[in-house]
């Protein structure tokens, strides 16, 4: 006999059935009737300080566990601070579930308090998104809701439900099945597709393997790495992508891109055979698309069909799960293997030969000077401590490339920032869902003095937590990225990117009830990080760093990757 | 140039929203746009008359493929199809030129599905261009009023012919391992 509950019961059981664990959540006035069911329910609620950051929090939950994250809000401003993190969750393709409640559904449309059409303005930044109208469809529109976020393209799926579906009682009986004639998942990838991309990959001289979100998305990193073990060729990650491949692989070779490494886009410039895996061919990592890699075939694998071709075309395009495809794909190549290898064997010394050589010409090295604290150090320190394995959440801007560049991951999930939209603020409420999600791991939150000040409220969130969080602010003084433009592109106007107040944090931290440490001089830094991963609890590292630093090698926007910035054009000065 | 393109799509809340906003989130402007009911009622199919970049075309099809509501999205730009339209007119005619009017209507084929001293209403079925010029030469005769259903088109592929709309094979159940995080 099915049980009679209200949508709030209902939603509850749906989202423990999901396996839901925790919901990152701001309450308000129409989603009353959830809370107090809350009130006496098991499901975990983290109450976050903007609900903004209850959307990063949930997306930094996501990408370090693959799951779900989920997150709530109340109707109107509750459900209008959700939006910038429902498109950064679009961009990056990162699974999270957003719950808004509604004004009744007599009210909707009668401009009532806190009424906002939440379903209209969250068509344009979710996968999908529902308004309840009946609390009858409330279950059905849960699981799809969940099954839409984490399958095909991750993305974001919102569910706005008015108070009076909240309390409405029905029948409650458990959905078994999805039934969504319209979605459309190809996960398998065309066999004679596959086959002739394993004949491609065989006849490359310069073959590249261009890795992306989508290796993180799908669990395709041992794939990856078997992948590029059997052909032995040189592989990228993009930003979306470090940790795909480990990153002291012999055969990576960093990020390419706009702030990429010098071997990185001479490689993908130079190939013969770009292998593209769960990739979106973004114009940070192309640069001029018509000079990206010009002499290159192109093969790429993607769950959504719509990103083949949309950008550069695709020599020999497979839609599909980059894992399923690429278990596919290294059998393929094993059965052609004995032969294949053999016959592009000396051209394919020759292309490594030449990718050392761009190594060794131009390196990734870090500035490091002993008067002053570079940014870089600070990363070079970060990266020690973590060996590769500790979970690094970032903000927006210099800091976050600097991070990308010189922080190693040798593990998929470990790198957490805002690639495709680039919202600052991102970075610390991600590291609180990523510590939720992995309570025993070590998580840094690596953040500029901008995007610092502009998460501020959620120290309060991590205080009273006791969340282990390490926050790192590497405090130039400056909107440091938007600096380096003006600077380089706009005839060094600086307007609008002094951050002249900046609280001691110390202060700041102790008001939280949490320790906090300024660290000024070279010698301290590493002392500084030492102590605040020793500390059981948050700390709070305010790192002055050398104010006028700027991110190399640079591709100047709408130029070709081949044509970097490598130093600084001598002498940038800044007018005080 | 503009582009035709069918959709067949589910009949619910928001879905017209969703397939116009591939097309506003680009800045394009619609030509015209027809909804209504299938066989399945659970169903609509839609035509859209949109000026796309040729270039832009694929993935804007692609696009809507992707919405959760688009069960499927074809291009009939350059397919043979058929695409028709009809118009109603309101025409005030004097009585001396009731005749000529009539005679008119009635070489383009069209019907008078109102009289009064006024004038006539008149509906006509065709392609776009037999429309306009309808309307043309209507206009010599006197003041007019003029609605338009917009296209509908119908493909012609004989592979593309449906008779019932595509089904996947099977629902996902709900504990799909596909679904669970790597």
């Amino acid at each position: 006999m099915p049980n009679l509950m209200s949508g709030s019961r209902m939603l509850l059981e749906c989202l423990m059935r999901e396996g839901v664990e925790c919901v990152f959540g701001y309450p308000g006035g129409v989603v009353l009737p959830l809370y107090d069911e809350m009130y006496e329910h098991p499901l975990r609620h983290v109450l976050v300080r903007h609900e903004e950051n209850a959307a990063f929090a949930a997306s930094g939950y996501a990408m370090a566990t693959g799951k779900v994250g989920v997150c709530l809000a109340t109707s109107g401003p509750g459900a209008t601070n959700l939006v910038t993190g429902l498109v950064n969750a679009l961009m990056d393709s990162i699974p999270i579930v957003a719950i808004t409640g509604q004004v009744s559904t007599k009210l909707i449309g009668s401009d009532a308090f806190q009424e906002a059409d939440t379903f209209g303005i969250t068509r344009a930044c979710t996968k999908h998104n529902y308004l309840v109208k009946n609390v009858a469809d409330l279950p059905r529109i849960v699981h799809e809701a969940f099954y839409l976020a984490s399958t095909g393209r991750r993305g974001p799926v919102l569910i706005d439900i008015p108070k009076d579906v909240l309390q409405a009682q029905a029948h409650y009986s458990p959905v078994s099945a999805i039934h969504l004639p319209g979605y459309k998942v190809y996960t398998e990838g065309h066999a004679g597709q596959i086959r002739r991309a394993a004949q491609m990959i065989w006849e490359a001289e310069r073959p590249f393997v261009y890795a992306g979100g989508g290796i993180i998305a799908s669990g395709a990193h041992e794939e990856l790495r078997r992948l590029v073990e059997l052909v032995d060729a040189p592989a990228v990650c993009t930003l979306m992508g470090l940790g795909g491949l480990p990153s002291s692989h012999p055969n990576f070779i960093s990020m390419p891109g706009m702030h990429g490494s010098y071997a990185a886009n001479m490689g993908m410039t130079n190939s013969d055979l770009l292998i593209a895996l769960g990739v979106r061919f973004d114009d940070r990592v192309t640069g001029r698309l018509a000079a990206f890699a010009p002499h290159a075939k192109v093969i790429h694998v993607d769950i959504d069909p719509s990103e083949i071709s949309k950008n550069r075309t695709a020599d020999l395009p497979i839609v599909g799960d980059a894992r399923r495809v690429l278990q596919r794909l290294i059998k393929a190549l094993e059965e052609l293997a004995p032969e294949a290898a053999s016959r592009k064997a000396e051209a394919r010394r020759a292309w490594w030969q030449q990718i050392r050589a761009w190594q060794a010409e131009h390196p990734l090295v870090p500035e490091i000077s002993s008067t002053e604290i570079k940014p870089q150090h600070v990363m070079v320190e970060i990266d020690r401590l973590s060996g590769g394995e500790a979970i690094v959440c970032a903000d927006v801007g210099q800091h976050q490339m600097w991070a990308a560049q010189f922080i190693r991951f040798n593990r998929p999930r470990l790198w957490i920032n805002s690639g495709g939209l680039g919202a600052m603020g991102f970075g610390l409420p991600a590291a609180i869902g990523a510590q939720f999600a992995c309570p025993d791991k070590l998580v840094f939150a690596v953040i500029g003095d901008g995007g610092f000040q502009m998460s501020i409220p959620e120290l309060a969130t991590i205080a009273s937590h006791g969340l282990p969080v390490k926050i790192v602010i590497v405090n130039n003084g400056y909107l440091g990225m938007v600096r380096q433009w003006q600077q380089l592109f706009y005839n060094n106007r600086l307007c609008a990117v002094t951050m002249d107040c900046f609280p001691r944090v110390e202060n700041l931290a102790a008001a939280y009830g949490f320790p906090g440490r300024t660290v000024d001089s070279p010698a301290d830094l590493r002392p500084a990080l030492e102590q605040a991963v020793s500390e059981p609890g948050p700390f709070l590292l305010d790192i002055k760093v050398s104010p006028e630093e700027n991110v190399y090698p640079m591709v100047p926007a709408g130029g070709a990757i081949h044509e970097m910035i490598l130093r600084p054009p001598q002498p940038v000065s800044v007018p005080k | 140039m503009l582009q035709t393109i069918s959709l067949l799509v589910e009949n619910k809340p928001g879905a017209l929203m969703r397939i116009t906003g591939v097309l506003s989130a680009r800045g394009y402007n619609i030509d015209s746009l027809t909804v209504a009911r299938t066989l399945d009622p659970a169903l609509s199919r839609m035509t859209i008359v949109v000026d796309v970049d040729p270039q832009l075309r694929q993935q804007v099809i692609k696009q809507m493929n992707k919405l959760v509501n688009v069960l499927q999205a074809i291009d009939l730009t350059e397919q043979p199809a058929v695409a028709r339209e009809m118009l109603l007119m309101r025409i005030r005619a004097p009585m001396e030129s009731r005749t000529a009017i009539l005679k008119e209507a009635e070489i383009f084929g069209a019907r008078v599905v109102d009289s009064s001293v006024d004038g006539f209403a008149l509906e006509l079925t065709g392609d776009p261009e037999k429309l306009e010029e309808f309307i043309d030469i209507m206009r010599a005769y006197g003041d007019i009023d003029v609605t338009r259903s917009g296209m509908v088109a119908v493909s012609l592929e004989p592979r593309k012919l449906r008779l019932s709309p595509p089904v996947p094979k099977a629902d996902p159940v709900l504990e799909d391992p596909m679904r669970k995080g790597a």
